[in-house]
């Protein structure tokens, strides 16, 4: 099976002396969708942060397609949704995707279709006209996913894309992932929610910048014989306490 | 570096400002508005406010860029955006680029305007003529801009980004002649004024004042300031950080 992200000894101290990473070794399959949990301040953000490159690496590597994390050819093969809202407020969001498009170096030629392809995706295509400040919460998480999707990268990485939607919004947006994965896309999606956690491939469990589970949620419950990930994660997190 | 990626970012800053109206307007109106009314602060004293007049021609341009752009390069500091775009093959230098092109065109617009009231409406009087008038005030607001993109990245929040007006540009302009001839400030405070950008804009503007013909001297002054403002952007975009 391919690897999407191979992590050694992964060590990163933020700040000059907080180790938000602890030696971290682990292996992401390809085309499927990885999700990331734990409490917050685990240091979900700061793995998802040392795979799309943006962090100084203490110590360890960070390989993303056998390539170095950050590496500038990987830079067009993979999509990175923040966990701020990453959009301009003050552009509409048919001006916001554009502009993603041509610094994402899609062809000019299908800039129209593609801006419209990921704002179908996302169910956002009735306010293409809108300006960004006046949609509603949901709304701009939407524009900011959209952005993710443009080009339609080998490898998507989201931290916590539903946070805060609805439940209708989050059930179409967990089809949308499948079906990304499905089409041979890779998702690394971090979470807070439990219940979402349930329809990953894998999972990824972190607490204290350690990983504490990596498997997927069925072995992770059978493990731990507990009915639902959420007391799995319980369970886990206790133990190590 | 792409020019397409360059492009696209100037026009995307002036998108926003277009989405903005009322910024636009003040931008447009504060610098002529200011003029005029010291136009009649000194309403009896024509030869003084001649003098005075196309100095703050330089120096409101100059402090108006330097606050918007640094306000607005620290909001995509802090929004995420400039995390995201890090991700993407966008080059430090398009982005940097991108801004100044952007604010340059705005600061442009801007010296035509208070430009064209002050020597049109208010009627000062400036040997050298408008064209070198508003070409100094150019280069002024470039040097705001540039400036601004700079001292953005020392401000984590707004309130320190605005209060760097003030205590980087104040001191400026306090000791760049306006108030007083510079040979007559204390020793140390000419030191300070020969490596101060502001100070050359200054004396550009002091020349044009005062010279028919356009000198070496100004050529001289003009190239100071803009080198200012080129090293800006360079210690600008190395303020950015791929990895952080």
């Amino acid at each position: 099976m391919e690897t999407a992200v191979k992590i050694k000894n992964l060590t990163i101290v933020l700040g000059g002396n907080f180790k938000a990473l602890k030696n971290i070794n682990i292996e992401l399959p390809a085309h499927k969708m990885i999700g990331v949990i734990g409490p917050s301040g685990a240091g979900k953000t700061t793995l998802i942060r040392s795979i799309v490159g943006r962090l100084h690496i203490t110590s360890g590597s960070v390989m993303v397609f056998n390539q170095p994390a950050g590496f500038p050819a990987l830079r067009k093969q993979m999509s990175y949704m923040t966990q701020e809202l990453s959009v301009y407020p003050d552009l509409t969001v048919r001006e916001n995707l554009k502009y993603f498009e041509v610094m994402t170096e899609q062809p000019r030629k299908k800039l129209k279709e593609s801006v419209i392809n990921a704002l179908e995706a996302v169910d956002m295509i009735d306010k293409i006209d809108n300006l960004v400040s006046s949609l509603s919460g949901g709304e701009k998480q939407r524009v900011s996913l959209a952005i993710a999707l443009i080009g339609s990268p080998k490898i998507l990485v989201l931290d916590e894309p539903t946070v805060g939607l609805d439940p209708v919004l989050r059930e179409s947006l967990w089809k949308l992932f499948a079906r990304l994965a499905n089409d041979g896309h890779s998702l690394i999606i971090t979470s807070h929610s439990m219940d979402e956690a349930e329809r990953c491939d894998d999972l990824v469990l972190i607490r204290d910048g350690r990983i504490i589970a990596h498997s997927s949620p069925k072995e992770l419950r059978q493990q731990t014989e507990s009915r639902t990930i959420e007391q799995s994660f319980l369970k886990l997190v206790g133990e190590k306490r | 570096m792409s020019i397409r990626k360059t492009l696209a970012t100037t026009a995307r800053v002036m998108s926003q400002l277009r989405h903005d109206p009322r910024t636009l307007a003040l931008l447009f109106l504060i610098p002529p508005v200011l003029i005029t009314i010291l136009k009649f602060v000194f309403q009896d004293e024509k030869h003084t406010f001649d003098h005075i007049a196309p100095l703050l021609l330089g120096i409101f341009p100059m402090i108006m860029m330097f606050l918007i752009t640094s306000i607005v390069t620290l909001r995509e500091r802090t929004s995420g955006t400039l995390d995201r775009l890090m991700t993407t093959p966008m080059s430090k230098l398009d982005f940097i680029l991108g801004y100044a092109i952007a604010f340059s065109l705005l600061g442009f617009l801007q010296a035509i305007v208070t430009g064209v009231v002050m020597l049109g409406l208010l009627q000062v009087t400036v040997m050298g003529g408008a064209i070198p008038t508003i070409i100094g005030a150019v280069f002024a607001s470039f040097l705001g801009t540039t400036l601004g993109l700079f001292i953005s990245a020392f401000a984590r929040s707004e309130f320190q980004a605005v209060q760097f007006m003030p205590a980087f540009i104040f001191p400026q302009i306090l000791t760049c002649g306006l108030f007083i001839t510079r040979s007559q400030m204390a020793r140390p405070l000419q030191w300070f004024a020969d490596v101060m950008p502001l100070t050359y804009s200054t004396d550009a503007m002091k020349r044009v004042t005062e010279n028919p013909m356009w000198t070496t001297t100004l050529t001289r002054d003009l190239v100071v300031v803009g080198t200012f403002g080129i090293l800006a952007l360079i210690l600008g975009s190395a303020t950015i950080r791929r990895r952080e």
